[in-house]
């Protein structure tokens, strides 16, 4: 979901399309991972090492601008959970996709949150950007204190605010709108990921009849032995053809609509967020509206600042918000349908190849004696 | 042909198979074969399969007979050693037109009967070619309760002169294909050929088909069997002398069968047989045969390794049917969270292209249930089916080794008269001398008798192994091609469902 609009406005030293994450390395306890980008400047390559902690300080960076108005109006590109090595069961199941073959659709998620958050109008002015992408040195792991995102208050302002009836009619529908589409989202990607690790399973089931089906090649010149231990090894071919399909019948489905799912679940997670954030700077102002007018006159003063900044803030909030909405939903339909369009002819290509390959071994057979 | 000379008194079939501890018991039994009672004096009596044996006295015989060696008299006590094993297979009251099936009493002039062998039937077949074709269907539940059973129609459609019509069809339950099975294994399996052993017998299926489930796992129980019966009479009548067993033609064309009754789950019968089994795998152990022929010894571990081999490949393929059926299931449920998620968007090129891919996936889910079905009935029932004949063969091997000990036991007991005779030349007893003389002639008849049968099992278990082996050939190749076919087919569906959803993914905007 690349945000072609803001391109122009970046403040990053590096084509935004060309930052990569390459490569991940297994040091020990903690993952690397090898960002390369491509300097504007065309003097060539910026690559940089990275751990997820970084990842994180990023972030924590870009929660924190308290003083870039309205910055509680924007869908924060989410970055994904916490990857591991030997990462229990738990870890596994929450990263899903994400979780799957050795890292890559991880490696593709990281690269989508970096370019997203480099094509920010907004975000990528932090000079943290340019920091984590170019610096040689990793960024500093000091913890950032104060953040617009306190976990821990964030479930009871959840409870609390979730229902407030909102002032405008754009925002209730969306926000009506995002809590059933991240249900069906989220089902959906489970759903699919459930496909994928059964098509994982035949793949490897294949695999062994293949094997078994070796097993039965039998040396020696008695004709009729031979004759099956041809069959056996034909066979074999067959099944090992089957593993292949059934593997890349699953990794298109992984690298498209798999990623694409995952992506789209964690956006309405994030822009959930950021309904809940505004919706509190609504109560908040009607408290502010109300206190001001039940004031008495000694404090009236005070109390209209207090409002009129409020109001203020949540003017900018929603100003940045509609942008930020109406920018979503045009990069995520546009987002699915290249995942739709890819798997498509992803699982053509797999379809053909495996047809032209069975066909293959069916002459064989037909022409064995 | 006498009609009721091949209807045997079913009181009687019983009392055989009682004494004979054949397969009364329906699973393992039915797999493996049926031998006479593994207690060495069961043998010797004058135990005969009442109907072969009185088909052996009716119409022709006698002319076999007439030119059988002379040391056999229809009641000479030869007789019932030759009969002991059950009755000759190789003569049938039914005389094909064409060749003259040998005795296999008697075949001590073997010049006499070079032209009419074993080899003659196979060439017979050969002209006569194999146009035969069986099928089962129409399962039909007759009855309610847990007395009901299904009733299967088998048609068989063949230009073959054995029968008196080109197509007909009967009614037969499956407790008749164990009976015709039970028959067959009775007569022939002592003697060297590889009879199919009849699919098996499943309580809990056909439980639940009697108790009037009609879901999913019922219906699939049903056809599973359906198939299986169908296998089974193909493989018997593929063999050219099961053939032209009067039971196999009885059990095609004749519209009342008597009931097999022994084949009762769980009966006393069944125990004995359980118990007859067990009394032969320990004689098994302790027969020490001199192979002298090292065909038979490779043969023997070569079967061992296939029967490993094969029953290693069925376990892979159930494994596969299982991940193919969960696939199924999985795509079924994504397909409606996917309709869901369509149903929930706002923008309605996406909305629909969603829908879209709900019905896709719910196509393509059609296609894993046909793909885990291929799997299944091809593969691993024709597995299943392997595993089975190998166990038969190897049945037919340890006759073999039977066959011989008999022989051996003949010779030894031979020695031993004739220890004895010679102590009483020196005594005075005219008597005895003359009784000891007369046991020795007899007992010489015996020694021969065995190693005739000796060398007459040997020489059908080389050509039924070669059978064997180029029918399984066979089977594998016809099963895989026809699996091949389905691949090819459902990768082909798969490139049309895609093909048919690609503009829809393309027009969202």
């Amino acid at each position: 979901m690349t945000d072609e609009v803001n391109k122009g406005t970046s403040t990053l030293s590096v084509h935004i399309d060309s930052i990569k994450v390459k490569e991940v390395l297994n040091e020990g306890d903690t993952l690397t991972f090898l960002i390369v980008s491509q300097k504007l400047s065309g003097t060539g390559e910026c690559p940089v090492d990275r751990t997820y902690d970084d990842f994180e300080w990023l972030q924590q960076h870009l929660f924190s601008q308290e003083d870039v108005p309205g910055i509680q109006g924007v869908i924060f590109p989410p970055l994904p959970g916490k990857a591991q090595v030997n990462a229990s069961v738990k870890v596994m199941k929450q990263l899903g996709f994400l979780g799957l073959g050795e890292w890559q659709p991880y490696c593709t998620a990281l690269e989508t949150f970096l370019r997203q958050v480099a094509a920010h109008s907004i975000l990528s002015k932090n000079q943290a950007v340019e920091t984590f992408l170019t610096s040689s040195d990793p960024p500093g792991r000091q913890k950032v204190k104060k953040n617009i995102f306190n976990r821990l208050s964030q479930a009871m302002v959840e409870m609390r605010t979730e229902g407030h009836k909102d002032v405008d009619e754009f925002f209730q529908t969306e926000r009506d709108h995002n809590l059933v589409l991240t249900g069906c989202t989220k089902n959906a990607a489970e759903r699919f990921l459930d496909v994928v690790q059964t098509q994982q399973k035949i793949a490897t089931a294949s695999g062994h009849f293949s094997t078994a089906l070796h097993l039965c090649i039998e040396p020696g010149e008695d004709p009729d032995k031979q004759a099956f231990s041809k069959i056996c090894a034909e066979f074999s071919e067959v099944f090992e053809s089957m593993k292949k399909n059934m593997t890349s019948v699953a990794e298109n489905n992984v690298s498209t609509l798999g990623l694409s799912l995952d992506l789209e679940s964690r956006y309405q997670e994030a822009e959930k967020e950021m309904l809940l954030r505004r919706t509190c700077k609504l109560v908040e102002l009607e408290t502010s509206r109300r206190n001001a007018e039940k004031a008495k006159p000694v404090k009236k003063a005070a109390l209209e600042e207090v409002r009129k900044a409020a109001e203020t803030e949540f003017e900018h909030i929603c100003g940045v918000a509609k942008q930020e909405i109406t920018q979503l939903q045009r990069s995520r339909v546009e987002a699915m349908k290249q995942a739709l369009v890819q798997l498509c002819e992803k699982q053509i290509h797999t379809a053909r190849e495996s047809a032209d390959q069975f066909n293959q071994h069916l002459q064989a057979f037909r022409g064995m004696a | 042909m006498a009609d009721a000379a091949r209807d045997p008194p079913p009181d009687r079939t019983d009392f055989q198979e009682l004494e004979d501890g054949e397969d009364l018991f329906p699973e393992p039994a039915a797999t493996q074969e049926s031998e006479p009672a593994s207690l060495p004096a069961a043998d010797i009596s004058t135990n005969s399969n009442g109907p072969k044996h009185d088909s052996l006295f009716d119409d022709d015989p006698e002319d076999l007979f007439a030119e059988a060696t002379e040391e056999v008299s229809l009641d000479s006590p030869e007789r019932e050693v030759l009969l002991s094993d059950g009755p000759s297979p190789a003569i049938t009251p039914i005389t094909p037109p064409t060749s003259v099936i040998t005795p296999r009493i008697g075949n001590a002039h073997d010049d006499m009967f070079t032209h009419s062998s074993f080899d003659e039937i196979e060439e017979e077949e050969a002209c006569d070619s194999f146009d035969m074709h069986i099928s089962v269907s129409d399962p039909e539940k007759v009855g309610d309760g847990m007395n009901a059973y299904m009733a299967y129609k088998v048609t068989t459609k063949t230009s073959m002169s054995v029968f008196k019509l080109n197509e007909f069809s009967v009614k037969r339950r499956f407790s008749d294909f164990l009976g015709l099975h039970s028959k067959l294994a009775s007569k022939y399996l002592h003697i060297g050929y590889i009879v199919p052993p009849a699919p098996e017998k499943s309580i809990v299926g056909m439980t639940k088909v009697k108790v009037g489930k009609e879901d999913q796992s019922s219906n699939e129980f049903v056809e599973k069997r359906r198939l299986a019966l169908e296998r089974y009479l193909m493989r018997t009548v593929k063999h050219p002398v099961l053939l032209k067993d009067p039971d196999v033609l009885q059990f095609l064309e004749s519209s009342e069968l008597p009931r097999a009754v022994s084949t009762q789950a769980l009966s006393s019968a069944g125990l004995l047989r359980m118990v007859n089994k067990a009394a032969d795998a320990v004689n098994k152990m302790t027969i020490k045969m001199n192979e002298s022929d090292a065909w038979f010894e490779e043969k023997q571990q070569h079967f061992e390794n296939l029967d490993i081999q094969l029953r290693k490949l069925h376990a892979s393929v159930e494994s596969l049917v299982c991940h193919r059926k969960e696939l199924s299931v999985n795509t079924a449920q994504f397909a409606k969270s996917a309709a869901m998620l369509g149903n929930s968007e706002d923008h309605t090129a996406l909305s629909r292209a969603l829908s879209q891919l709900a019905e896709v996936e719910e196509k393509i889910d059609q296609l894993h249930q046909d793909q885990a079905n291929g799997d299944f009935f091809l593969f691993s029932e024709l597995l299943g089916d392997y595993v089975r004949l190998i166990t038969a063969v190897r049945g037919v091997f340890d006759h073999r080794m039977k066959t011989w000990q008999k022989w051996q036991d003949s010779q030894f007991l031979l020695q031993k008269k004739r220890e004895a005779e010679a102590k009483l030349q020196g005594a005075n007893k005219p008597d005895k001398l003359q009784q000891a003389k007369d046991e020795i002639k007899e007992l010489e008849g015996k020694v021969q008798q065995g190693e005739r049968d000796f060398e007459q099992i040997s020489k059908t278990i080389r050509k039924e192994v070669s059978r064997f082996e180029k029918e399984r050939v066979n089977d594998f190749k016809t099963i895989i091609i026809k699996y091949l076919e389905s691949l090819v087919q459902t990768q082909q569906q798969l490139i049309k469902y895609w093909e048919a959803f690609l503009p829809e993914a393309k027009a969202i905007s």
